[in-house]
């Protein structure tokens, strides 16, 4: 005697929880999606950091902006280049990327992250000074 | 200085260098990024059924019933119908309870020698905190990189990040599975080390795996926290392996070689899991001490390897012998025929 029929099914529920993400997408590719850029940030060409250290980074960017902020006190960032920003996410990120659903949003639901920046900077996009 | 952790760990780092230098200075990325992850993955399911299918070839063992529990016996003794079941219900509460719980390992127990000489078992309960921490930050950690396999993206993986990332604290967000991998397996691996009984019985192939997974977990924090890699171009290489469409060579190009060192770590792991320990994955279903009820009383077990042995009956004796019996005044089960009778 032996369970072979016992096996044999847990080892296809097995494979099929494996090949689970195979099945689940069948036939259907998922490129990335393309951010829309309005006119404003089409204009200002750069961004506070270089393209590939702003779309790995600006969130720790953010995040040090944050702390020195209301640490510190301090409101000006000084890029490598020698240009300052105001350090805000509504005033200056928000300013020239107004388009949050074509901009944040399409990268953020793609690779399925939800900063909770955007818990309060969304429906309170100006800040009063 | 030890052989048998040193070369496991000079292997992990070598298998690192091989996936760093080979797509960031070889540019092998189709190589590291497609080819390979899918022959680990062959490898991996084949080989897993495979070998489970050698298990289910052999024969269902006599109940060996190591118990934890009064067996089922009289009506007025209560048996544990957990720890000792009788029935297929027990079992499946026992089982289950094994796969989820490791009551097993919860039962460690460490023999010391008092000052006096006397011989005492201490209760040891840290492989098991180690062991149960390990197993379900490693499986959080699992089912939270399906984010980069599906899309759209199930509202359960984005409830387990939300639940992972309670605390709130870091940009990214710091997952706590993440943390708690990297300590439980750091623990796994330098208890291996340092106690010197663990040690002695440790192999290359103990180390291997812990070292294997501890670069895993420890790529992956890297390229989340510190050495940012592109996210984007990460998922269109992962979706475009489970939806067979492939990014261009240069999206590739693009991905740092971190990531393909990480890529590569698990594509070995993959590879590397039917043919080592890490096996216990389909075996814990089929030990045999946890998954059979305690019923031999109740049922005749049938040696499964019994081959037909030719058996010469007492009632075929009889036929054989009846008359010389008779003659000698033995009882026998079967009068002599009438016939036979009367010759007499």
């Amino acid at each position: 005697m032996n369970d072979k029929g016992k096996i044999v099914t847990g080892l296809v529920i097995f494979a099929a929880l494996v090949s689970f993400p195979f099945w689940y997408n069948l036939g259907k590719a998922a490129p990335p999606p393309e951010v829309v850029l309005t006119d404003k940030a089409k204009a200002a060409k750069e961004c506070v950091l270089p393209k590939d250290e702003i779309r790995t980074e600006h969130m720790q960017l953010l995040d040090v902006w944050r702390d020195t902020q209301v640490r510190d006190g301090q409101t000006v960032y000084i890029n490598a280049k020698g240009k300052s920003y105001i350090m805000s996410l509504s005033n200056t990120c928000l300013d020239c990327h107004s388009n949050y659903k074509d901009f944040c949003d399409r990268c953020h639901v793609y690779a399925s992250v939800d900063p909770y920046c955007f818990d309060c900077h969304i429906d309170n996009p100006k800040e009063t000074k | 200085m030890n052989v048998k952790y040193m070369y496991s760990f000079l292997a992990v780092i070598v298998l690192f260098l091989i996936a760093y230098v080979g797509t960031e200075a070889v540019g092998l990325q189709w190589l590291f990024g497609v080819l390979i992850p899918y022959a680990a993955l062959l490898v991996f399911l084949v080989g897993f059924i495979r070998k489970v299918m050698g298990w289910a070839r052999s024969a269902v063992p006599f109940r060996i019933p190591t118990t934890c529990g009064q067996q089922r016996t009289l009506p007025w003794i209560r048996p544990n119908s957990i720890d000792n079941p009788s029935t297929a219900g027990g079992v499946v509460v026992r089982m289950f309870l094994e796969i989820v719980a490791f009551r097993s390992l919860f039962r460690n127990t460490r023999m010391t020698t008092k000052p006096d000489g006397r011989i005492a078992y201490q209760w040891e309960i840290f492989l098991w905190l180690g062991a149960l921490a390990f197993h379900y930050a490693f499986a959080v950690v699992v089912l939270r990189h399906l984010r980069f396999f599906l899309e759209p993206v199930p509202a359960p993986i984005k409830l387990l990040e939300t639940v992972d990332a309670f605390f709130q604290f870091g940009l990214p967000v710091v997952y706590l599975s993440g943390v708690v991998l990297l300590i439980a397996v750091a623990y796994l691996a330098l208890r291996r080390v340092f106690i010197p009984m663990v040690r002695y019985i440790s192999l290359a192939n103990d180390f291997f795996p812990l070292f294997l997974i501890f670069g895993i977990a420890f790529t992956g924090i890297l390229m989340r926290y510190f050495s940012k890699v592109d996210i984007l171009s990460i998922k269109a290489l992962t979706m475009g392996l489970v939806s067979f469409s492939f990014p261009d060579t240069a999206v590739l190009k693009g991905i740092d070689g971190l990531f393909y060192g990480h890529l590569f770590f698990v594509s070995v792991l993959l590879a590397y899991f039917p043919f080592s320990k890490l096996m216990h994955l389909g075996g814990i279903f089929l030990s045999p001490t946890r998954n059979l009820p305690n019923d031999t009383r109740m049922h005749r077990h049938v040696n499964p390897w019994n081959y037909p042995v030719h058996v010469h009956t007492y009632q075929e004796y009889e036929d054989d012998f009846r008359e010389k019996m008779v003659e000698a005044g033995l009882p026998v089960d079967k009068p002599l025929a009438p016939a036979e009778a009367e010759k007499e």
